[in-house]
């Protein structure tokens, strides 16, 4: 086998033994919770045998290793459960809010990867002068400011100064896709003020790393441009770490921007979880979070795997 | 000016800005007013010692100065124009078009993530000098002259996947694709085993002659240069000492610093008898974990008290290896060695205090083996409370005394290794391993890293040193003039075998295995026309064969 292939083949295997792990963790996590499943949903007043009937009836009589069990094989086949407070089907609602929420992480990935990378290419180039310093300022800037603030300027000034927008990202099904576009455009621009500035400053820093390297000063003395030097023959060799810091920043848009999905009253993953982390809905928040993990380990793993190709050494062995 | 002068550069003045530890910044002179005048299609060699300034003349005939390095006085004259004060863009023009330059470590100078084609033409494509088909021709042309295998295929590999030495041509293939005026050779055989400097050495003269380029040959080594230049210019502290013909340089230096530094390794050393050793290696055959092929094969040596074993071989040999295994940092898989008596245990949780404090190492990099934050007292005294438990005024005065011997005087206790030279460093490494009072000291390429005189007064101290404490030394080393000044026995490896071994008297005589030859031939000599004949004398050898 390739060792390439071999490599590739050991992250994903232990990718998807870290997910199992996660599995066993969460149910751990949710199953040491103080209170009854049972006496809140039927509440203060209920009668012992109404208790048990509704244990039995849900399964919460068994022993953990069986319901443990059992949820796992449900989610092998899909089924995730039905939710305790309005018991609908969580992998139903789940999936429409999945898409919602993957619409807008990549609608805003799609902009602030390539931006941020222009970005730290350039300051690497002209680091120390005024260029890097303006664009470590701006993002330096625009990444402290908490979310609901930048959310709360993006919304006075794109709506009310200039009212370009909506303040509510209302996404409905039939829409077109650039209506959809258009109905994201704030939270979109408050997440890639948010994301920008981690991406940026650490391509920035990989390049200037690699910057120090003899094949370097070869390309300065090959007459090469300070651009051609950079682009032609840092960043290939920046690769690896851009990409761990750019899939933790996509993983965070995934799984991070409650915060901002609440201030635009945007209908997805984020949203829905909390709303039923307040109603002690057990099973959906178990669903929810097992989703969450499963996207950081796949984009954790799949930036694991770039950096496997992106290094010669490996890719073309001896 | 004459009209076939290429580069002409006069006063040359260099400085930098340097950073003292607990002082302000200072500036230093680098260069103090050098001339250089190099017309078309000749080679000059510049030589010295570490600091003399080589390399930074070197690069000035591209107006670079490396890492902060300022050019402030002086002219430059490239082609019959002033570069020293030419703008950012004028300079890129000539740099990779007129000059080209190649390192020391063509290992570290290619791209790794870029096919060696694309970074030999890029030159040419980027100047706009050729169009890529005819770069590539070129460039095959060119691996081909440089004696590489597989030349129209080599271009599509990466850095990593050839060897050294290929890697060394491939960077000179990529200086002379652009068709340049000047190359600039920054020690371009320095990194490479013997055996390889030579061939690499010859391709180089051979494509200098060829193309008819001119050349800057920076390098420490004057057997090398004298095989390359037309003249040499020796260089001393930023200062210009002696320039002259190849020949005459060679063989009637008229100042005294290029007459030591002909004269170098004069050291006389009379092999001792064999005697009983202290250390006797059996059999032994190790490999690291996780491989499965042996880095140590059946390897057998011994060493008596008081007598210097070398161990010669190229950069793979096994030479750190059998140390490594020697000093329980390797338990080999078989075999057995014992010292002075006693059987040592393989691994190092095994062995006693003893086996530790009379076994001691001094290493290549003298920089590195060095805590940078303690002092020289601290360092040196540190053996001396571990296995001797002598505290205060007791081990002050006994580092002092070791100090002493290291012939570096009072003062020096409360200095830190980064206010010492590199020579002084690698005194005060072999102090601390003289303060244990061991009976063995194995010396890992201990002058490697250090200038040909400051190495011969570092080899006079562990000759006094050895003759004075009657402690044995393993000596490893790829260098066979080092060997012949130091050693009573010799043992050759090769692929992790000793392939000769025995009294130095007798390892140095003929007749000698194919390998021993190779190696003893492959040295350079500091003669003019050495490496032609070389050559051609194992040309028409292997033409018999």
């Amino acid at each position: 086998m390739h060792p390439v292939l071999k490599l590739v083949v050991q992250r994903v295997a232990l990718g998807l033994l870290l997910l199992l792990v996660i599995s066993v963790v969460i149910f751990l996590g949710v199953e040491a919770l103080p209170g009854d499943t049972a006496q809140a949903i039927l509440g203060q007043s209920a009668t012992p045998q109404a208790l048990a009937n509704l244990r039995a009836e849900m399964g919460l009589d068994q022993p953990a290793l069986t319901r443990y069990l059992h949820w796992l094989g449900g989610i092998l086949t899909g089924d995730l459960g039905a939710a305790l407070t309005n018991k609908a089907d969580i992998a139903k609602s789940i999936s429409s809010k999945l898409g919602n929420t993957l619409f807008l992480a990549g609608s805003a990935a799609v902009i602030a990867v390539p931006l941020a990378i222009l970005l730290g290419i350039l300051a690497a180039r002209y680091a120390g002068r005024w260029p890097d310093k303006v664009i470590s300022a701006v993002t330096l800037t625009t990444i402290s400011l908490p979310e609901f603030v930048a959310a709360y300027f993006v919304i006075f000034f794109l709506t009310q100064v200039f009212p370009i927008f909506q303040p509510v990202s209302l996404v409905l099904p039939g829409m077109g896709f650039w209506e959809k576009l258009h109905a994201i455009a704030l939270p979109v621009i408050v997440l890639v003020m948010v994301v920008l500035a981690h991406m940026m400053r650490m391509t920035r820093a990989a390049i200037l790393n690699v910057m120090q390297s003899a094949y370097i000063e070869t390309a300065e003395l090959k007459g090469l441009s300070p651009m051609q030097v950079v682009w032609r023959h840092a960043f290939p060799n920046a690769i690896a770490p851009v990409v761990a810091v750019v899939m933790l920043n996509l993983a965070y848009l995934v799984v991070g921007v409650v915060v901002v999905e609440v201030v635009f009253s945007y209908n997805a993953l984020g949203k829905y979880l909390v709303d039923h982390v307040t109603k002690r809905d057990l099973p959906v928040v178990q669903a929810v979070g097992l989703i969450f993990a499963a996207v950081y380990i796949f984009l954790n793993m799949a930036a694991d795997i770039i950096g496997i190709l992106s290094n010669p050494r490996l890719r073309h062995p001896k | 000016m004459a009209d076939d002068t290429l580069l002409d550069i006069k006063g040359l003045v260099i400085e930098a800005t340097s950073y003292p530890p607990g002082e302000p910044p200072k500036n230093v002179t680098l260069v103090h007013g050098v001339d250089v005048n190099l017309k078309r299609g000749r080679v000059l060699g510049l030589i010295g010692e570490s600091g003399a300034g080589k390399s930074t003349i070197g690069l000035s005939a591209m107006s670079f100065g490396r890492g902060g390095v300022r050019l402030t006085g002086g002219t430059i004259h490239l082609n019959g124009r002033e570069i020293r004060l030419a703008d950012a863009k004028t300079l890129r023009s000539l740099r990779g078009r007129e000059v080209t330059y190649v390192s020391q470590s063509a290992i570290a100078s290619f791209n790794p993530a870029k096919q060696i084609m694309e970074q030999v033409i890029e030159t040419s494509l980027s100047h706009g000098l050729m169009q890529k088909p005819e770069a590539e021709a070129r460039a095959r042309m060119l691996f081909k002259k440089l004696g590489l295998p597989n030349p129209d295929t080599i271009g599509s590999r990466y850095p990593h996947q050839v060897s050294g030495g290929q890697l060394q041509r491939c960077m000179t293939a990529m200086a002379l694709c652009p068709k340049p005026d000047l190359v600039i050779f920054d020690e371009p055989t320095t990194a490479l085993d013997v055996t390889t400097q030579i061939d690499v050495l010859a391709a180089i003269k051979e494509a200098i002659r060829d193309t008819q380029v001119a050349a800057l040959y920076i390098t420490h080594d004057l057997a090398v240069v004298a095989q390359v230049a037309d003249e040499i210019m020796v260089l001393r502290h930023g200062r210009m000492v002696e320039l002259g013909d190849t020949g005459q340089i060679i063989k009637s230096p008229r100042e005294d610093y290029t007459k030591a530094l002909v004269s170098v390794r004069g050291i006389e050393h009379t092999e001792k008898p064999p005697a009983a050793p202290i250390l006797q290696v059996q059999n032994v055959t190790a490999r690291y974990r996780g491989t499965n092929f042996d880095v140590l094969k059946n390897v057998s040596v011994d060493l008596p008290p008081g007598q210097t074993l070398a161990v010669v071989g190229e950069s793979g040999s096994g030479k750190s290896t059998l140390a490594r295994a020697i000093t329980g940092l390797l338990p080999p898989t078989s075999g057995r060695m014992t010292f002075n008596g006693r059987t040592l245990s393989p691994d190092l949780a095994g062995r006693t205090k003893d086996d530790l404090r009379e076994i001691q190492m001094i290493y290549q990099m003298a920089d590195t083996a060095m805590n940078p934050r303690q002092t020289v007292g601290t360092i040196i005294g540190r053996p001396l409370e571990f296995y001797f438990g002598l505290k205060g005024a007791e081990r002050d005065k006994r580092v002092q005394d070791l100090l002493d011997h290291i012939e570096m005087g009072k003062g020096f206790a409360d200095r830190y290794p980064a206010e010492l030279s590199g020579g002084q460093k690698q005194r005060v490494c072999i102090a601390r391993a003289l303060a244990a009072n061991p009976k063995l000291i194995i010396c890992d390429e201990v002058t490697s890293a250090l200038d040909p005189l400051v190495a011969d007064g570092i080899l006079k101290l562990l000759l006094n040193l050895q003759a004075e404490a009657n402690v044995a030394y393993l000596f490893i080393t790829h260098d066979l003039a080092t060997v012949r000044a130091i050693s009573d026995k010799i043992a050759v490896m090769y692929k992790g075998a000793v392939v000769r071994y025995g009294q130095k008297s007798d390892v140095l005589e003929p007749p000698y295995d194919d390998y021993t030859d190779l190696l003893l031939s492959s040295v350079p000599e500091m003669e003019v026309g050495w490496l032609e004949k070389v050559i051609a004398h194992r040309k028409m050898e292997s033409a018999g064969n």
